[in-house]
């Protein structure tokens, strides 16, 4: 059958060495980054110039912001950050099930995030504030809808890891996927580390 | 250099396997880059025959072939087929693809899979694009705001689709990057990589960091339509100038993604054909990365008429400037290399030469460009149409088709017909120069560009441009079938033809699957022609 | 500099060393929404954003491990953020260089 065709005319021909497919796996993970990093950073720039332009306009629009609520995501965030931390570590120490439930609480901690905005957003809208409303509002929903987004995808992402984690399927000798995922997520927590102080902390 | 035996009896070159599923989910680099190879020229085909069109209604300065909205859907389909589904990918994907685990002595990518995906989602992206048609923009390729946010024509699901090819440039910059760093074979350090890989690698970061500018970019105008954000519209307090800063953010790298790869070919081409080394190996090497860098610093060189400030359009004109020297550097050691060097006027050399030719005219155009004052008279005028084919006509697909024209006898086993291919490359430097110089001077004189009626008095020059179309495209048909007709009847191609010591040469024509049968373990510069193999790099 | 295991030749964080930095970016998260309940003028933006970028820095060096990682993998952590300063930099320099009518 053609699947299986391929499977023996190419991949186990020259399996890479591990520790070459691990270098490579993370080499490229911070590749990524570095273009999500650039997909953001159009929209950092677009926020410098407009609060340049017009700075009462965001001093004055962002106290529409629930301040608590942003700072109580930046602190799930975070520690969704340290769970995803130690995760890594306990797959590196071989402990499946430690590892396991850390993602668990690190994916709980997003999906509160999700909760948060959700009541956020709803508070908004009820207030009939929507993206067109102004610049400052567009900003503000593009930038953490954009960052939304990509937390969605992350728990998918550590939601398939989660389950291979607790089957076993990594430890000490292979936890690469575990790193890889990791290391998107803390990015997630990067953006929004500075999505906080810009769209909620003006002044 | 190598040290390996070809081994008959076990030797499948890679092209053997039959069956959809076999092309379609591979992912051998080699089939991925046939695959990128067939699809590029299809568009570049497409696209081209759109330029014909265009041309065509351009003989005289009534619109009577076209209405004048068709001919800014045609410049607009030209433009965005070509830049996007054709140059863009263009050698990197396709070459880059077939030529860098081969010249770095490695098995594959470092992410075969991921690179399979890419091809998808460039595939996917020309299907948006595809549907796009239904409704077609008239915006240029470049969607500049605010008509491009007001237009009723289908501009959400053609940015998409150029959004999604985003992403498959994005990942392959990714893969080579990443393979370049990891999978080099024993031996084969950075100083003796061929200048393709170092090309190759330059572009690939250009790939990764400049691509996703233009993605969010894309996805504000997309907001800008659908949402009513108003980043870019005065009315609502945003600026229609900053869509233009976003774009050309990338854009402008962009077109050293389309260029650096040719330059990378030409250096392979040249030392090959006049029996020397390259002249400068480390100052081509770097010149390549040089490029990459100061590509980053020049975006605005595309705004100075748009209402940037003075201050901006000074210090842009002057970092313009500077983009010129390592391209320079890079003309000078080529003449240096040919220099009593033994010349083979292969077709594969002629492209070469012409690109060197070429390329040079357009280089320097673009430095009158970035000159403040002759860009005032010049922008958007015929000149520009005529600067930027010289570099990708003259350049990119110069280098694309010598590509093609060296490495066919490896990637497909067989061997064109030479004579042809020196007659159908007579006509496309020919047909090429016709169509485009006389454009320098009808820019000069005001023809200005997007319009698709004229007055009386460039007809003459318009016309003559229009014959030039009609022998490049001749040129470009009679280099197709000749190809084409190699892969059916064509003789069987050795392993070496031209003698060139690269790695890629050193295995079989068309190579097995997995490259190497010992990963080889480098012990030379890869151009020690005429000269003793220990060559110091 | 921190406690940490090693195996195989990869270095391994240790929960201790994530909790401390964990403590650290809570500090400094209450710290910057305090600063800005308190008026420093234009100052307010510059403090928020050197928080900012501690805690970012924090989160990269250890989170991330790239207080470990090789000079490759700095180089292209580095580089977006440069052409970062590039894109945002110059668009503010033509956006307020413009003489306005």
């Amino acid at each position: 059958m053609e699947q299986a065709n391929i499977e023996e005319s190419h991949g186990h021909l020259h399996p890479m060495d591990p520790e070459v497919e691990y270098s490579s796996s993370k080499l490229g993970m911070w590749l990524f980054l570095g273009t999500e990093i650039m997909l953001f950073g159009g929209l950092f720039a677009a926020y410098a110039i407009f609060r340049a332009k017009y700075p009462e306009m965001f001093l004055e629009q962002h106290q529409e912001l629930n301040r608590e609520m942003g700072a109580v995501n930046t602190c799930i965030l975070i520690f969704s950050s340290l769970t995803m931390a130690t995760a890594v570590t306990a797959v590196q120490k071989g402990r499946k099930m430690m590892a396991g439930i850390f993602i668990l609480i690190t994916i709980i901690c997003g999906l509160g995030f999700g909760v948060v905005k959700y009541f956020e957003y709803g508070a908004k809208f009820s207030h009939h504030i929507y993206p067109d409303t102004s610049i400052f509002f567009s900003l503000y929903f593009m930038m953490t809808g954009l960052h939304m987004l990509h937390v969605f995808i992350g728990l998918v992402v550590l939601g398939v890891i989660m389950v291979l984690t607790f089957k076993g399927k990594f430890n000490e000798k292979y936890s690469t996927p575990v790193e890889l995922g990791g290391l998107y997520w803390h990015l997630v927590d990067l953006i929004w580390i500075y999505l906080f102080p810009l769209l909620y902390l003006v002044g | 250099m190598a040290n390996h035996t070809i081994a008959t009896n076990v030797y499948v070159p890679f092209l053997e396997k039959k069956g959809f599923l076999s092309w379609f989910l591979t992912t051998d680099h080699k089939r991925i880059g046939i695959l990128y190879l067939v699809s590029i020229s299809l568009f570049f085909l497409i696209a081209g025959i759109i330029a014909l069109l265009m041309r065509f209604e351009l003989m005289t300065p009534a619109a009577d072939f076209v209405s004048p909205h068709t001919y800014n859907v045609l410049f607009t389909l030209h433009g965005s087929l070509m830049v996007f589904f054709f140059i863009v990918p263009g050698l990197a994907a396709s070459f880059g693809n077939f030529l860098i685990p081969l010249m770095i002595g490695a098995p594959d990518v470092a992410f075969p899979k991921l690179n399979l995906g890419s091809y998808w989602i460039y595939i996917a992206g020309t299907i948006i694009v595809l549907f796009a048609l239904l409704q077609p923009a008239d915006t240029g390729w470049t969607f500049y705001t605010p008509y491009s946010a007001t237009t009723d024509t289908d501009v959400i699901l053609i940015t998409f689709g150029v959004f999604v090819l985003g992403f498959s440039s994005i990942l392959t910059g990714l893969n080579f990057i990443v393979t370049i760093h990891k999978m080099r074979a024993p031996g084969m350090t950075w100083h003796r990589l061929p200048l393709f890989i170092w090309a190759s690698y330059a572009t690939a970061i250009l790939q990764l960091l400049a691509t996703p500018v233009v993605g969010i970019t894309l996805l504000l105008l997309i907001a800008e339509r659908s949402l009513g954000v108003g980043f870019f519209d005065p009315a609502k307090g945003g600026d229609p100038v900053l869509f233009q800063n976003f774009f050309w953010f990338y854009s402008h790298p962009a077109v050293y993604i389309m260029i650096i790869p040719a330059m990378g070919v030409i250096s392979e081409i040249i030392p090959v054909f006049s029996r020397k080394p390259i002249f400068g190996y480390k100052a081509i090497a770097y010149s390549s990365l040089g490029i990459a860098f100061i590509s980053f610093l020049v975006w605005a060189h595309h705004m100075f008429t748009s209402g940037i400030s003075e201050v901006a359009a000074t210090i842009f004109s002057f970092l313009t400037f500077l983009v010129a020297i390592p391209t320079a550097i890079k003309v000078f050691n080529w003449i240096a290399t040919l220099y009593k060097g033994s010349i083979e006027l292969h077709s594969a050399m002629l492209y070469a030469l012409g690109f060197i030719f070429l390329f040079t005219i357009g280089g320097l155009t673009g430095v009158f460009l970035g000159a403040l004052a002759a860009d005032i008279h010049l922008h958007d005028t015929y000149f520009v149409v005529a600067h930027m084919h010289y570099v990708m006509i003259g350049g990119t697909v110069m280098g694309f088709f010598g590509a093609i024209h060296f490495w066919y006898p490896k990637w497909f086993g067989k061997m064109f017909n030479e004579s042809v291919a020196k007659l159908s490359w007579f006509l496309v430097f020919v047909g090429f120069n016709v169509t485009f110089f006389p454009q320098f001077f009808l820019g000069i004189q005001g023809m200005p560009r997007r319009y698709a009626t004229y007055p009386e008095e460039f007809q003459s020059l318009m016309a003559l441009s229009t014959y030039g179309s009609w022998l490049l495209g001749l040129g470009v048909l009679i280099m197709t079938v000749n190809l084409l007709k190699g892969l059916f009847s064509g003789e069987k191609a050795p392993q070496n033809p031209y003698g060139s010591l690269s790695l890629e040469w050193q295995v079989p024509s068309p190579p097995p699957h997995e490259n190497f049968e010992e990963i080889p373990h480098v012990t030379d510069w890869t151009y020690g022609y005429g000269k003793k193999k220990e060559v110091d790099a | 500099m921190s406690e940490h295991s090693h195996s195989e030749g990869r270095h391994i964080t240790s929960y201790t060393t994530y909790f401390i930095v964990w403590v650290v970016l809570m500090i400094l998260t209450a710290v910057t929404v305090y600063v800005s309940y308190l008026d420093f003028g234009t100052f307010n933006i510059v403090i928020a954003m050197v928080v900012a970028s501690i805690k970012a820095t924090a989160v990269a060096l250890f989170f991330m491990h790239l207080k470990f990682e090789d000079s490759i993998t700095w180089l292209f952590a580095l580089f977006p953020l440069g052409l970062l300063f590039l894109l945002i930099g110059m668009t503010i320099v033509d956006t307020f260089t413009r003489i306005l009518l």
